[in-house]
């Protein structure tokens, strides 16, 4: 508005905005740097390797891509894994992780750059999180403007919620998962705002990206028509609303059904119905309005009556449809997870094998403040700008960070979806407190005989950040584009709350002392944000889990003990050898190791896994059998209590009771149990004692220190010597961390009765008979 | 490495002609047997046995027991295929021998024939508890057959048995019925039914009973009827084989020649069935007859040759394994209509008996089911007195490629055309709304 009134200031604007992209482009450039060096330090303190567990079954994958080509890959079935019933990788996994990297791969490749697999699937991820971190960028832009959206974006690089799962090395779904998240929120916004077709249709492919990389897109399919149905209550619909959710439904559920692992659960799933729903009511509503458009108002009331009649029977007649639907589907429609989303107590109760896996846990207070630290404080204050004005896309962040604070209070996992709605939130947050303090300063600093306008442009004077000349220029962008596109009517409803906003900012006003003071205040919050964070990235989150390290006094000491062993199974045993273990190991063997597993990290068939957890629970003999039946040669456990190292088998332990005794009730829980606690030590059970666990575990423990003495449960173990009799051991790792048994042959003779014990029971076994006698 | 695998090597051509006459996998017959007698008159008294081994071509290596020179293996290999044990009394044997390092000798697949007698020494009860057979405990007990003893044993305690009892099988007691009855006198054993690598071969009437003869019974005795077992065999799970004789007397000229006629049986004959009995029963033990072998298992879909990495679901394919019979001499076709190959993940999935064209190829072909993981071709083949056929090979199955279903379902006409008519219908409304006025 003041550029009107001469051309002098009109210049002035036009280079202050020129200057003001450039800086801003300079800072999204360095906040990228940011986001993808902060993630180096795994490198940099270890080495460039896979991290955990499932990255390292991903990594499998994309070698058989980049070796075999995209439809071995399709239709790969995989015969190392889940023996003996296999498993059809390329139905199975969510492909998009896997084809990104490859492309990566491919790309360079075919540049003369020659990376190594593992290189590109090491760097994805913080790749991927400078992407997510402009991705939050332009999302707090269509939101609140751009000074919100650089610092949103800074948040965002930074958090530690999500710097835990993208670390380099940490090659998981979640890696571009998150950039797939905000990239499809923030096109759901931008044609929210602007109702272009073309946005709407980059929608859907963001959607499809999002099915393609991670099951977490069910979180967008409820959280948009969510949206959409929360602007249709609050009187919001709008023809740009139908335009950003109606492609949106049609083409992601069509290309959503075109990934193998989603098919006809697009359609199928209690998950997708919200939307569905949704597509119905907003039809109904578009109907409604344009009936009102054509009709008189007295015609309007009949046909309203009518209308409504016909909708309600319409949504009836659905919503028995799919009451009927979902009653006849045995979970109810809703797989495992997802219940317990809903009832966060379901799994535990119902699903060991679900609540097993610590990320499925609800997370603990100390949690929220290790992950999101500062922003935890941050975003009610965000929420309440949001709502000053609220507008179409600023209702659906606060939308969507309350949906996000919820599911995250669910599952530990989860706080990966939470963070970025923190970062923009506290973004929208710290770039309206700013606006407000340097305004007040600026303000107090010109004097107070300026006149309105003057206030206004102080307003959005450039500030420290450089972030204030964007805040007025992505207002006006925004502006620009709705009038191009939208008609007249559309164009009153943005307007208003922006004339609105600049009336409220006029009144807020602060003292110069009191806003200096809260400016410092804010910085040092920000920067005690940075050191968390760079702490964070520094060492709670860049340790690669396959190597440990710990610090004592006599310096540092490295645990390689993982893959010393993997390394020896794959050198001392033979190609098709079948090595069975808890299913937390079955990822890396076969990716480590190439040899075949009986179970993996991927869950699916809680029998097999049931197997396995009653083999470990039960005694050697039973034990022996089951493992034979499976044609186990090697059995790994893996065992902290020389070292301290926590997270060892017998601490999981209990889920291998609890999965194996769900299956197989002949594993009593309770047997395992002395006071209600898993002890090992003299006061433990009897079954204790003598299950697999126990003894592969233990065997030889006592050569050790003389006393057997378990540093992670620090007691003394039961049961200190004693002889296994079907298992030999072939390894130990050079910390005891992983040992190795093989399953010794059958007796070639069966002996008799020692002399001693010869008694009556002889009639005993005449009476049995030989019915498994193949000599008779 | 390289020093090393030539050494070997070298090592192995020095002991080629020493292997050749050991136990091999394409001669399976024992060769050279060490005797050991705790009295060198048994080499005498038992002459018509040693000698029908001996013309058989077996090298006999007669020991004492006690002699303690001796020795089962030299350097690591053993200098003997086969073992006579005919020394009840012993309590100790001579050299380094003692029962675990027989338990060994069997253990490497060599064979053993062990003979207990009225108070056999713990050392022989530890061989026969070894290899799953349970001797009476009481040392002076015998068994006492009230009805089926030797016509010849009417005056004496009836501990001389006519036993007539035998195993029905031609594999291990050759193809010529054995008419007369095996005379026996000697120490009960018995078997744990759960075992079923032992076997009874010549087992009492239900009318005998094991105690000591010479004093009165003061309470029932343990072993009684059938579950007693005068002769027993065990093969072993690596197809060693035992002959475990609760009776020396049984291999002795003096029953062989003797004449019997079971009490109160009309039948009377020249010569009791004891050589007949034993001579069959060493064919046996020492792989003359029952000796199976295996080719590898051949497999390929029909209409091709070679065998394929992986199989998809509902493949057609076919299956065979050759098997031959070692006949003392030469490997023959084996015949046989019931051997089964399984078609197995976890549980049989296929279980298809095999034809035979008599040239020694069992083949059969099936159609792989509609289930995909990892398979095994499993021929597992036990039948009595043959030694154990356990074959198993792992095949891949997979599903259907993403191309390799129908591209068109007839019953989806309907849908297709909904589809086709809803997109013509879509652009008919459009051209009509924009263009009309």
């Amino acid at each position: 508005m003041a550029a009107l009134e001469s051309p002098q200031p009109a210049t002035a604007t036009a280079m202050r905005h020129a200057f003001g992209n450039v800086l801003s482009v300079l800072i999204l450039v360095l906040i990228g740097v940011l986001a993808f060096s902060i993630r180096l330090f795994s490198v940099i303190k270890y080495e460039s390797v896979i991290h955990e567990f499932d990255p390292y079954f991903n990594y499998r994958v994309t070698q058989f891509l980049s070796k075999n080509g995209i439809y071995e890959f399709w239709n790969w079935f995989d015969d190392r894994t889940w023996y003996p019933l296999g498993r059809v990788i390329g139905g199975t996994v969510y492909p998009g992780l896997t084809l990104t990297a490859g492309t990566i791969w491919w790309v360079l490749n075919s540049l003369n750059i020659p990376l190594s697999v593992e290189t590109v699937c090491v760097f994805t991820a913080p790749v991927f999180s400078a992407f997510a971190s402009w991705a939050t960028y332009l999302l707090t832009k269509e939101v609140k403007g751009s000074g919100a959206g650089l610092a949103a974006a800074a948040l965002l690089a930074m958090v530690p919620s999500y710097i835990s799962r993208s670390v380099a090395g940490s090659y998981d779904n979640e890696a571009v998962a998150i950039f797939a998240l905000i990239f499809t929120f923030y096109l759901y916004i931008k044609t929210l705002n602007t109702g272009s077709l073309f946005y709407a249709t980059l929608n859907a492919l963001a959607y499809f990206y999002m099915v393609c990389s991670w099951g977490g897109y069910t979180f967008i399919i409820n959280l948009i028509p969510m949206h959409v149905l929360l602007c249709i209550v609050t009187g919001r619909y709008s023809p740009r609303l139908y335009i950003a959710y109606a492609p949106l439904v049609v083409l992601g559920t069509l290309l959503a059904a075109l990934v193998p692992v989603v098919g006809f659960n697009a359609v199928l799933t209690s998950e997708h119905f919200a939307s569905f729903l949704v597509f119905i009511i907003i039809h109904v509503v578009a109907l409604v309005y344009y009936i009102k458009g054509i009709l008189t108002p007295k015609m309007f009331k009949v046909a309203v009556t009518l209308v409504v009649s016909i909708g309600m029977v319409v949504c009836l007649i659905v919503v028995a449809i799919l009451v009927a639907l979902v009653a006849s589907s045995p979970t109810g429609g809703w797989s495992g997870r997802s219940l317990s989303l809903l009832d966060p107590t379901y799994a535990s109760k119902y699903i060991p094998i679900i609540a097993s896996v610590s990320e499925h846990q609800p997370p603990t207070w100390p949690s929220y403040f290790m992950d999101i630290n500062v922003l935890a404080f941050l975003v009610p204050a965000g929420i309440i700008a949001c709502f000053s004005p609220l507008s179409d896309s600023s209702s659906f962040v606060v939308l969507y960070i309350v949906m996000s604070v919820y599911f995250s209070g669910v599952m530990v996992r989860l706080m990966l979806v939470l963070a970025p709605a923190a970062c923009i939130m506290s973004g929208i947050a710290l770039s309206q407190a700013f606006d407000v303090f340097t305004g007040s300063i600026k303000y107090q600093l010109g004097g107070s005989s300026n006149s309105a306008d003057d206030a206004e442009d102080t307003n959005n004077a450039p500030k420290d950040d450089a972030a204030a000349g964007k805040t007025d220029k992505g207002e006006e962008t925004v502006k620009e584009r709705s009038s191009k596109k939208g008609k007249k009517k559309e164009r009153e409803p943005v307007e208003k709350p922006s004339i609105k906003s600049k009336i409220k900012k006029k009144a807020l006003v602060l003292p110069l002392e009191a806003s200096i003071v809260a400016l410092l205040l804010l910085i040092m919050l920000g920067a005690f944000y940075v050191i968390h964070c760079v702490w964070a990235a520094a060492e709670a989150y860049s340790a690669p889990s396959i190597v440990l390290t710990s610090q004592s006094r006599d310096g540092l000491h490295v645990f390689d003990d993982f893959r010393e062993s993997y390394a020896w199974l794959s050198h001392n045993t033979d190609v098709d050898d079948k090595v069975a273990s808890w299913w937390d190991y079955g990822y890396q063997t076969t990716a480590m190791a190439n040899r075949t597993v009986i179970v993996d990290n991927n869950t699916w068939n809680n029998t097999h896994i049931a197997t396995v957890g009653t083999a470990m629970s039960s005694p050697e003999k039973a034990a022996w059998e089951i493992f034979n039946s499976l044609d186990v040669k090697y059995v790994l456990v893996v065992f902290g209590g020389l070292i301290g190292y926590p997270s060892d088998d017998i601490n999981k332990f209990l889920w291998m009771v609890r999965i194996g005794g769900g299956v197989f009730p002949h594993i009593k829980e309770a047997d395992y149990l002395r006071d209600g606690q898993y002890r090992i030590d003299s006061e433990a059970t009897p079954t204790m004692l003598n299950c697999l666990m126990y003894k592969l575990s233990y065997y030889r423990f006592v050569e050790t220190d003389g006393k057997g003495y378990d540093r992670v449960r620090r007691t003394e173990i039961g049961k200190k010597n004693f002889k296994l009799t079907h298992f030999e051991e072939v390894f130990t790792s050079h910390h005891w961390m992983v040992r190795i048994y093989k399953l010794k042959p059958a007796r070639n003779r069966i002996r008799g009765k020692a002399k001693k014990l010869k008694s009556k029971t002889s009639s005993g076994w005449s009476s049995k008979s030989a019915k498994k006698n193949p000599w008779i | 490495m390289m020093i090393l695998s030539r050494s070997v090597a070298l090592i192995s051509l020095f002991l080629l002609p020493l292997l050749t006459f050991s136990f091999s996998v394409d001669n399976p017959t024992d060769r050279r047997v060490l005797v050991l007698l705790d009295d060198l008159s048994l080499k005498s008294s038992h002459s018509i046995f040693f000698n029908t081994l001996k013309s058989r071509g077996f090298d006999l290596d007669f020991k004492l027991a006690e002699d303690p020179k001796l020795a089962l293996q030299r350097y690591g290999q053993y200098l003997y295929d086969g073992l006579i044990i005919f020394a009840p009394s012993t309590e100790r044997l001579g050299g380094s021998l003692d029962s675990k390092s027989i338990a060994d000798f069997v253990d490497s697949g060599r064979d053993l024939i062990l003979s207990a007698d009225t108070s056999a020494s713990d050392l022989i009860r530890g061989i026969a508890t070894e290899c799953g057979v349970d001797f009476d405990e009481d040392s002076s007990a015998m068994v006492i057959d009230h009805t089926s003893f030797s016509a010849s044993d009417v005056d004496g305690d009836h501990t001389l048995i006519a036993a007539d009892d035998l195993v029905k099988s031609d594999v291990i007691l050759g193809k010529a019925k054995i008419e007369a009855p095996v005379l026996f006198r000697g120490v009960a054993h018995s078997l744990n039914p759960t075992n079923n690598l032992v076997l009874k071969v010549l087992s009492a009437s239900p009318s005998a009973y094991s105690a000591n003869p010479s004093s009165k019974l003061s309470s029932p005795p343990q072993l009684t009827g059938s579950a007693i077992s005068l002769v027993s065999v065990m093969q072993a799970r690596n197809n060693a084989r035992v002959v475990i004789s609760g009776s020396l007397q049984l291999f002795s000229d003096r029953l062989i020649r003797s004449g019997v006629q079971k009490a109160g049986s009309p039948n009377q004959y020249e010569k009791s069935g004891n050589e007949q009995f034993v001579t069959e029963l060493s064919k046996w033990v020492f792989h003359e007859r029952g000796h199976l072998k295996a080719g590898s298992l051949v497999h390929h879909r029909v209409g091709e040759t070679d065998e394929p990495a992986i199989y998809r679901i509902k493949d057609d394919l076919e299956f065979s394994v050759e098997i031959y019979e070692w006949s003392g001499k030469s490997w023959e076709p084996y015949v046989a209509n019931d051997v089964q190959v399984q078609f197995y993940m976890m549980s049989p999935y296929v279980l298809k008996t095999l034809s035979t064209d008599k040239k020694g190829l069992f083949h059969t072909s099936f159609k792989v089911p509609d289930v995909y993981g990892v398979f095994q071709f499993k021929v597992e083949y036990e039948k009595l007195g043959y030694t154990t056929l356990s074959l198993s090979k792992q095949i891949p199955v997979r599903p259907y490629r993403h191309n390799e279903y129908e591209r068109f379902i007839p019953t989806a006409y309907p849908y297709y055309g909904a589809c086709f008519t809803t997109m013509a219908g879509f652009f008919v409304f459009s051209f009509v709304y924009l263009y009309h006025k």
